[in-house]
């Protein structure tokens, strides 16, 4: 570069403005948006959900496909309420409650939709590992059974599991297609967009392109799609594994929160450990820096704690 | 983007047609060659893949259409170049029944085995081709095969197939009324075999007292010169003297409701997308692919011109910037009609005061016909339906304001601007404004397209199509279409209107009008129908896609009479089934997936005894 194109080059120094930084305005700042739940009035900030409002007057609304972190999908249906005026029921966790509203959470039309959606998702899917379903399918009465047994149902639900790398297993016998994993693969968290919803209607599935295996696709295995799966779809192999050898228990579990050293980030990690080995590391989902979400080191790179404790033993016992 | 991929290489041939949407690849960040050692530092991605996603669908017509399937290495050079994940891509392939991810035969014979055309002998047909060309499906079968297909739009020629042929110059053929052996001669041609006549589709064809198929089998629907001599363009020029503010009025005084299903007022429509920001667009929804419909096609391949005329008016008078007709895969007659249409219309510089149009097929979905998954088909994903609100006039088509109608639709607007709105609201009856287009198909002696105002009973429009055909004597009607309703012989006398079907439970829905015979089991219609919708479902909401799944097997069950526990118990579920996807789908074919099988249900006795 010579020096006339130094002197003509622009001043590079940013004039900072006169007054105070500006912010965003707080939530508890917004227009407030009245309406009446179940009969009871209530008040939300604008923008708020219909399920925001249920919560706030502590309805329990189930949710499947809805998690804080994502864009919500409203595909599952187990959340709808009925709305004043409209045809259809419509979903609480998507729609935007307006001045005026005035819907009703556990109307016969919304308990025989909410059932009926928990029936369809146990009678064609293995939920054996999701407890929030099960509990709300006794809630609700909901009897899969009654459909009977189908050969497409049958091949759905026992369809084996694709172990095909050491860190996580797709067992898509119990994967509900709430969405969740590919939103988080995708733009709403990972923007690497190993997997997709593939084929239509009651054959479609989530895939990677030609379903190639998760080493041939675009997974850089962040396990950020483990963090949102509501069923035990996509596991940890080491919780797999234990599962498989009938070892694992819930019970003996303990988790603990510590910092990520890998790098200055700073991630919360919640470590959840049986009998001293780390079984499966998560972050918690309303953590400022991780919203949920690490990458393949935070996730996985747990392994040297279990080499170097087997080392010790090592040593401990040569010494004895 | 970064993104990554297999190692699987395309064949030139593949190459060739990507990059016949594409263009020639300009460095290697387009998936070809690595010219300038620069390019490796830098990366065009961002607004450009943005921007670049809508070509998606007619990147992989394209593949398909040339080699007859979508190869791993062929899908890889189109993400290459479009910059999309290829496994978002496969997704997309995966949604469209006409995109084959597996080797298939390059000529392939689709045959209709929908309710109109079982009505027909469509099952007959199915089997002499198994007997002649081997079982449906096979990837190889060597040149030939053959697949069974939903309804393929052509009720009225019963029973239907489409010969699809792939190759350096793809073509296709309209075989109906078929029989095994044309099809087969058709497939061992190595180019098209002539289709029926579109004339042959009207039998009103002639009649001075027609206003939307006026110009079906005219010389009108050839050239820009023929459509100026028998009148056409003075709707636009008037449009252009009056102004947009007129026309929105002229539409709204015309009470004219959406002809494609949903009946929702059109000037209300026009009127806020006018008033709407720009950038805005419109779209023809030329996705008709409700069973028992072919109106829609009937006007596109019989007056083209007439239709991208309407389509420049509503362009004009909502200022939109961009035009797209979405035409259904399986018509490729009408999408060459209004193509050539169009490029007449454009090079005549008669497109400047309107806007640029684009025609976008289908390929193979029926629920593209849903404004929203219509929407995101045409900007490369899969066609999932978007939950509503918000509504396209405000946030349509590439997330902007977006005015969508129906072919007949925007045909009604060359019939109001000339004669004023309220001239035309007086046509037909108060309720239901203008002149209508009804598809007869199934037992009739004429079937066809036929036009006539408002007010006519379903018994009038049986008879005007010649009465009940096969046996004579009537069974059941099918009103709607699949998503309609059926009606016994003692509701004949309902007037074919929105008023008049509502009153009798059903809808107007896309004017689908299909007597049955005694000698159809009805059984096996509800079955069929069933079997659509499971097919047809996209998959996304839990009511619709376990839904339609429980129906048909229900069905099944009910009619081989090995139910789970007590008949009531079934019917019973059968309710449930039908109430969940009614209140709880994203959509409406959700909403609809049960409503012909309830009023068959209500008003027959089927599957009344145990074993049939």
């Amino acid at each position: 570069m010579s020096d006339q194109s130094l002197a003509d080059a622009p001043d590079l120094t940013v004039p900072v403005p006169p007054g105070p930084v500006p912010s965003a305005p707080s939530r508890d700042q917004r227009p407030e948006v009245e309406l009446s739940v179940d009969g009871q009035r209530v008040s939300v900030p604008e923008g708020s959900t219909l399920l925001d409002a249920c919560r706030q007057c502590g309805i329990d609304t189930p949710t499947l496909c809805y998690v804080e972190t994502l864009t919500p999908v409203n595909v599952c249906r187990v959340c709808v309420v009925e709305l004043e005026g409209s045809r259809t029921l419509v979903p609480a966790c998507s729609r935007k409650a307006e001045p005026g509203m005035a819907i009703r959470t556990d109307s016969e039309r919304v308990r025989l939709s909410r059932r009926m959606v928990l029936e369809f998702l146990a009678s064609s899917t293995d939920v054996t590992q999701s407890p929030e379903l099960s509990s709300y399918m006794e809630s609700y009465g909901a009897d899969p059974e009654r459909y009977g047994e189908r050969d497409a149902q049958a091949e759905s639900k026992t369809q084996p599991a694709k172990v095909d790398n050491e860190l996580y297993v797709r067992d898509y016998a119990k994967c509900v297609l709430c969405y969740k994993c590919v939103e988080a693969c995708g733009e709403d968290a990972q923007n690497t967009f190993a997997i997709a919803v593939a084929g239509r209607g009651f054959e479609a599935h989530i895939a990677t392109e030609f379903d190639v295996s998760l080493p041939e696709s675009a997974c850089v295995y962040c396990g950020n799609c483990i963090g949102v799966c509501p069923t035990g779809a996509l596991v940890f192999k080491a919780e797999h594994d234990l599962r498989e050898r009938g070892e694992w228990d819930a019970s003996r579990q303990e988790s603990t929160d510590t910092i990520c050293p890998y790098c200055g980030v700073g991630c919360t990690l919640s470590v959840h450990t049986q009998d001293n080995q780390i079984v499966k590391v998560t972050s918690p989902l309303d953590q400022e820096v991780t919203s949920g979400n690490l990458c393949i080191k935070g996730r996985f790179g747990w392994q040297f704690t279990t080499v170097a404790s087997k080392a010790a033993d090592d040593t401990a016992a040569e010494g004895e | 983007m970064d993104l990554h991929f297999t190692a699987d290489e395309p064949t030139a041939s593949e190459v060739d047609a990507v990059d016949a949407v594409l263009g020639a690849a300009e460095s290697r960040w387009h998936g070809g060659q690595r010219v300038d050692p620069s390019e490796a530092q830098t990366s065009e991605s961002g607004h450009r893949t943005a921007g670049q996603r809508h070509l998606l669908l007619p990147v992989l017509h394209e593949i398909n259409g040339r080699v007859g399937w979508i190869s791993r290495g062929a899908l890889n050079y189109a993400c290459k170049r479009l910059e999309v994940p290829p496994a978002e891509a496969y997704g997309v392939a995966t949604f469209y029944d006409m995109f084959s991810l597996e080797q298939a035969p390059p000529v392939v014979a689709r045959v209709c085995d929908d309710i109109a055309c079982q009505a027909k002998g469509a099952i007959d047909l199915c089997a002499s081709l198994e007997r002649a060309m081997g079982p449906a499906g096979d990837g190889n079968a060597g040149r030939c095969g053959w697949v069974r297909s939903p309804c393929l739009g052509q009720c009225e020629r019963a029973p239907a197939v489409l010969v699809t042929a792939a190759g350096e110059r793809p073509w296709t053929s309209v075989i109906a009324p078929a029989t095994a052996q044309a099809v087969e001669a058709a497939c061992s041609k190595d180019s098209p075999t002539d289709g029926p006549q579109v004339r042959e589709s009207v039998p009103q064809a002639g009649q001075a007292s027609l206003q939307l198929l006026h110009r079906v089998g005219s010389p009108s629907a050839q050239s820009l010169k023929e459509y100026r001599a028998d009148g056409g363009l003075r709707a636009w020029e008037l449009a252009l003297d009056q102004g947009s503010e007129w026309v929105i009025e002229q539409v709204e005084k015309s009470n004219l409701v959406g002809r494609g299903g949903a009946a929702f007022p059109t000037g209300r429509k026009w009127r806020a997308v006018a008033q709407a920001g720009g950038p805005k667009y419109v779209v023809c929804n030329a996705d008709e692919s409700e069973p028992g419909t072919f109106k829609d096609r009937v006007l596109m391949e019989g007056d083209p011109f007439g239709v991208v005329e309407a389509i420049m008016i509503a362009a004009f008078a909502t200022a939109s910037e961009r035009a797209y007709v979405y035409v259904r895969g399986e018509y490729p007659d009408a999408t060459e009609g209004m193509r050539s249409a169009i490029a007449e219309l454009d090079s005549a510089g008669l497109l400047k005061r309107a806007c640029p149009i684009e025609i976008r097929r289908g390929a193979g979905a029926y629920i593209c016909g849903e404004e929203t998954a219509l929407f995101n088909s045409i900007e490369g994903f899969r066609g999932e339906p978007r939950n509503k609100p918000p509504y396209p006039t405000e946030s349509g088509l590439f997330g902007r304001p977006t005015l969508v109608n129906n072919v007949e639709t925007l045909a009604n607007v060359l019939r109001i601007l000339p004669q004023g709105g309220a001239a035309y609201a007086a046509l037909g009856t108060e309720r239901s404004s203008g002149p209508k287009l009804f598809c007869l198909s199934g037992h009739v002696a004429k079937p066809g397209v036929y036009e006539i105002p408002f007010g006519a009973t379903v018994r009038e429009l049986i008879e005007l199509a010649g009465g009940v055909s096969g046996t004579g004597r009537l069974q059941a009607v099918l009103v709607g279409g699949a998503a309609g309703a059926f009606l016994g012989p003692d509701e004949l006398d309902a007037p074919f209107t929105f008023e008049g079907m509502r009153a009798v439970g059903a809808t107007v829905g896309s004017a689908v009008v299909m007597p049955f015979d005694d000698s159809v089991d009805l059984g096996g219609v509800l079955l069929r129908i069933a079997e659509f919708f499971r097919d047809e479902s996209c998959g996304q909401c839990v009511p619709c896609r376990v839904g339609t799944v429980r129906q048909e097997e229900l069905l099944e069950r009910l009619r081989s009479g090995h139910t789970i526990g007590t008949l009531d118990h079934e019917r019973q579920l059968l309710r449930e089934v039908s109430q969940v996807m009614r209140d709880a789908s994203i959509c409406g074919l959700g909403h609809t997936a049960s409503s012909a099988v309830d009023s068959a249900l209500e008003r027959f006795p089927i599957f009344q005894g145990a074993t049939r």
